[in-house]
């Protein structure tokens, strides 16, 4: 039988996840829809941080999400893909930032000429 | 709200033909360059009767494009006498067409409320939406318009813009694409516009077709459900609205003109018939299709109704 742990329909749940911990699911719901509408930033430049964050944390059910609400919000694909480039660099520079540990672990440890 | 009703008529939105310039692949009507069905000057004269009685505070006149109907203006120069507000529904590009370009001058000397469809402020979006070519068109358009006085505000020549999504998803909050047509459009074209109305696609027509064709038309159905608001419902504009079919037929709204669904349970269902003791507070005809205004911020002639 075909079962995958990640199905698009369990997206429609995320109002639900407030169950056995209403309090804390309401808390977060609130602190969620104030961070997310607009305010200093716009709605569309929230919404393709938002999209960027998606990627970089690998949730389906955010990328599905934010991918319509920046399209709702009349943002374009090449937009969209550049936000994903800035978060794909930034991911990529933090894995060669923490080359610095290898780095200086390698010049401590190994037979200099 | 179950069943539900409609409130008095205060907007009459007058359907005077099918006939299009343009094939939109989001029309839910299907209107094209093929179809020849356009109101008669006997049916027009007949909802100028009615638009000028009772609660009908609007005249709202669609299509098609309108202005292929041979008798716009005609009709234009005599609902203005009646002090009402009166809007017209352009795509804009046919107003480029030597043919109808007189069309400006009827429109201003009329003071009529001008809503042009442009989905999108970019040309890609726009042009897979209407055709190839019709956004530099709407641009240009909306540029002869603007020297003409439209869009300034204080001058009494408004123009709104009509935004559908270009796809199988629903509009944004209507406040924040209103900023984003503004700063872009003047930005990029030193366009100037009134408002903005979002409307959600129905999911009926041309844009049905396409639905089922992109296999969308599942999915597009059970998120309009899912997005369900019941402020929206109660502002629903058919409530408020009374469609007149380019035959004369009554509806409760444009969408139901399409799906060949009169008003019912009693109501007059012709124009010939109007009584608006009648149709004040009939059941409205409703059906899937219905969930496309009543999703999220709602969606209306003019835009999200909470």
């Amino acid at each position: 039988m075909a079962h995958n742990y990640y199905n698009s329909d369990d997206l429609k749940d995320f109002p639900h996840i407030g169950e056995f911990a209403q309090d804390q699911g309401k808390a977060f719901f609130d602190y969620y829809g104030s961070a997310t509408a607009g305010g200093t930033l716009s709605e569309r430049e929230k919404s393709l941080i938002a999209l960027t964050v998606a990627h970089t944390e690998h949730c389906p059910y955010c990328i599905d999400a934010y991918t319509t609400r920046c399209l709702s919000l009349g943002i374009t694909s090449d937009e969209m893909m550049e936000a994903v480039h800035v978060g794909a660099s930034i991911v990529a520079g933090a894995v060669l930032a923490h080359s610095t540990q290898m780095r200086k672990i390698i010049r401590k440890v190994e037979m200099q000429p | 709200m179950v069943p539900f009703r409609s409130g008095s008529v205060e907007t009459l939105q007058i359907n005077v033909g099918r006939r299009c310039n343009l094939s939109c692949r989001h029309c839910h009507t299907g209107a094209g360059p093929k179809l020849r069905e356009s109101m008669s000057r006997t049916l027009l004269d007949r909802c100028l009767a009615i638009a000028g009685t009772g609660s009908i505070t609007t005249i709202d006149i669609t299509g098609g494009a309108p202005e292929m109907n041979e008798h716009l203006e005609w009709f234009l120069d005599r609902a203005a006498l009646l002090g009402k507000r009166l809007m017209v529904r352009s795509n804009l590009v046919i107003l480029l067409e030597k043919e109808y370009g007189h069309l400006m001058d009827v429109f201003s000397r009329n003071r009529v409320e001008l809503v042009v469809s442009l989905p999108h402020w970019k040309k890609e979006q726009c042009d897979r939406q209407r055709g190839e070519g019709s956004f530099d068109k709407i641009i240009a358009g909306l540029r002869l318009l603007n020297r003409r006085g439209w869009g300034e505000p204080g001058s009494g020549l408004v123009i709104d813009i009509a935004h559908n999504p270009v796809g199988a998803y629903l509009p944004g909050p209507q406040k924040a694409l209103e900023r984003g047509y503004r700063e872009r459009l003047m930005a990029d074209h030193a366009v100037r516009f009134n408002r903005l109305y979002c409307l959600t696609n129905c999911p009926t027509g041309r844009f049905r077709d396409y639905l089922t064709a992109s296999d969308n038309y599942d999915e597009y159905l059970k998120n309009l459900e899912l997005a369900f608001n019941p402020a929206a419902a109660r502002g629903a504009m058919c409530r408020t609205t009374l469609s007149v079919g380019w035959d004369g037929r009554l509806y409760d709204c444009d969408f139901n003109q399409w799906l060949r669904l009169p008003v019912n349970h009693g109501a007059p269902d012709r124009i010939e018939l109007f009584d608006e003791a009648k149709l004040q507070g009939r059941e409205i005809v409703t059906g899937d299709h219905c969930y496309a205004c009543t999703a999220g911020q709602g969606s209306s002639c003019t835009g999200a109704a909470v």
